[in-house]
């Protein structure tokens, strides 16, 4: 089968006061349909770079990316994001926020009451049906990055690209919005690329685990399938002597052959 | 808090150099006070029941703008005994009864009540401030939005600022031949460097998060003028209408001083030429009176459209 997006010898360098600052170099990724992949790596090693890339909201200074056979020059509703810090408008409901997606992908199409349709469901999906029409500032945390995936999902993106899309929330919010993010996926057969810094996010959710090397100049480490059955369930995954090494394997990636001292 | 934010959006258009949101500042303030409250009622509810602390409270609220009046009040007595020529406070307020009795007579156009004077320095503040509004908003969106306008217009802005809108009034009535639109000029000149600074700044702050979203989400230039630029805008869009109105405030009376004609500042001329001097008095609280309630207003509005960001 023919990967959904192609990562080809990819590099990235910024231009800073001190000259040019490698970030990435010789990235090589195939990224099938259906494929959950995680980045995971220590904080600096262009993860998110890796993934504003895929997303097209920076362009590579070397190599190239394809994303369903075309070269990637900018962001498209092919690719939902969902940001690390939700990104909601303040000013809009959270049902407008999602709607303003639905709209720009299916609003030529459809009539205003089909796109409300989706943008309820979407909604219903990530369980928000009862305060879809609450400002993000009344609703909590996990509660406003549910709202940030219903918005991803509602465009029906090819791939859905998650920069640390838990990681400001607190372990038990956290683990719910997992279980969330695993029945959504299993629903729908998602695509996903997501960042993470969590070691147990990153075995509980990803059919691959990219593993990169600190920066400058960070590439992939190493690549860890994760064969686990699917759907998961955290519980019986605490006791898989299989989880366990599966989490061993990273763990010594992270702390052994990639040791970040502490600045 | 009141007073304090007063004091300090007053002398904002004169002294700083960039303008500033300044809600956190008050923000704070009122925290504070909020905080100085909860740790002081404890203290006065032990031993007193329900009735007594709300008293506790209206007094405290109100006490101390109280003292400060009379206080005010006191040494405006004094000096007035002290001096001849300046009025006393009672002389002044049985003025002030004979004047808002008749707040709106017209005895020719040089003499007319304080009520149409009034409205009309409101007026030219309207119609100044309305174009300034007009042309400023647009220019600072673009300005902001474009990096290469902002390096042009910048030299030009700062080189404006500083001056005085006064002496632009004979450049005024030089275009526009009558006194009555030199004013409306000058309060227009004044007006605009707040709004096109404020809604440039404000365009520029727009955080990149959100212009992520419109990017990923693929907005028309349309959608992202209305949906993310303008609300992210407003807000400081509002703080420069604020600054703006109070700068026009301070502005038209010195106008209406050189210009003539009716108007609040040409009041307090005319009654300076008649050596009525209570009558400046009242003026001045008339002036302040107006101001305040001008600013009260605004923050109002700028409240409602305050969004919470976390």
């Amino acid at each position: 089968m023919k990967p959904l997006v192609q990562v080809q010898d990819v590099g990235m360098r910024f231009d800073t006061k001190k000259g040019s600052f490698v970030a990435l170099r010789d990235i090589n990724l195939d990224i099938s349909e259906g494929e959950v992949v995680t980045l995971i790596g220590h904080s600096g090693c262009g993860k998110s770079t890796l993934l504003n890339l895929i997303a097209g909201l920076t362009l590579p200074s070397d190599g190239g990316l394809i994303c369903n056979g075309r070269e990637i020059a900018g962001p498209g509703p092919e690719r939902g994001v969902v940001f690390q810090n939700h990104s909601l408008l303040p000013w809009l409901s959270c049902f407008d926020n999602v709607m303003l997606g639905v709209e720009r992908v299916f609003g030529t199409k459809e009539g205003k009451a089909k796109l409300k349709e989706r943008t309820k469901a979407a909604l219903e999906m990530v369980h928000m049906e009862h305060a879809m029409h609450k400002y993000p500032h009344e609703v909590s945390g996990g509660m406003k990055q549910r709202v940030g995936i219903a918005r991803a999902f509602a465009m029906e993106p090819k791939i859905l690209l998650m920069d640390e899309p838990f990681g400001a929330l607190d372990a038990l919010t956290r683990a719910s919005l997992q279980d969330e993010l695993i029945g959504v996926m299993a629903k729908t057969g998602a695509t996903v690329v997501m960042v993470t810094h969590d070691v147990d996010e990153a075995v509980l959710l990803s059919d691959r685990v990219v593993m990169m090397t600190n920066g400058p100049a960070a590439t992939i480490g190493e690549i860890l399938e994760v064969k686990l059955d699917k759907p998961r369930d955290r519980l019986k995954l605490a006791h898989d002597p299989q989880f366990a090494e599966y989490r061993a394997a990273i763990l010594e990636f992270l702390y052994q052959k990639q040791l970040k001292h502490a600045a | 808090m009141t007073t304090a934010s007063m004091t300090m959006t007053h002398a904002m258009p004169n002294k700083s150099s960039e303008p500033i949101r300044e809600k956190p500042a008050e923000q704070a303030a009122a925290n504070h006070v909020a905080s100085v409250k909860q740790a002081e009622t404890p203290i006065i509810k032990v031993g007193q029941g329900k009735l007594p602390d709300a008293l506790s409270a209206f007094a405290r609220a109100v006490l101390p703008p109280l003292i400060g009046l009379a206080l005010l009040l006191g040494i405006w007595a004094i000096i007035a005994i002290k001096t001849s020529g300046f009025p006393s406070p009672l002389k002044t307020w049985n003025a002030a009864v004979i004047i808002f009795s008749h707040p709106f007579y017209i005895n020719g156009p040089n003499d007319q009540g304080i009520g149409w004077n009034i409205l009309s320095s409101l007026k030219r503040v309207a119609v100044g401030f309305g174009f300034a509004a007009a042309v400023g908003i647009p220019l600072g969106f673009a300005i902001g939005r474009f990096k290469f306008l902002n390096s042009m217009v910048d030299p030009i802005i700062s080189l404006l600022r500083p001056v005085s809108p006064l002496a632009w009034l004979p450049i005024g009535l030089l275009v526009f031949k009558r006194a009555d639109p030199a004013a409306t000029w000058t309060i227009f000149i004044c007006s605009i460097w707040p709004m096109i600074i404020n809604t440039a700044v404000g365009v520029q702050r727009v955080p990149q998060d959100y212009m992520n979203v419109a990017r990923v989400l693929n907005l028309s230039e349309m959608k992202i003028l209305t949906k993310i630029l303008f609300p992210a805008v407003l807000p400081y869009m509002l703080t420069g209408i604020r600054l703006s109105i109070g700068t026009a405030w301070l502005v038209i009376v010195a106008a209406e001083m050189l210009t003539g004609g009716v108007g609040i500042g040409f009041w307090v001329w005319d009654e300076w030429n008649n050596l009525k001097v209570e009558h400046i008095v009242i003026a001045i609280f008339v002036i302040g009176i107006v101001g305040m309630l001008l600013e009260m207003i605004l923050l109002q509005i700028a409240k409602r459209f305050s969004y919470e960001y976390s």
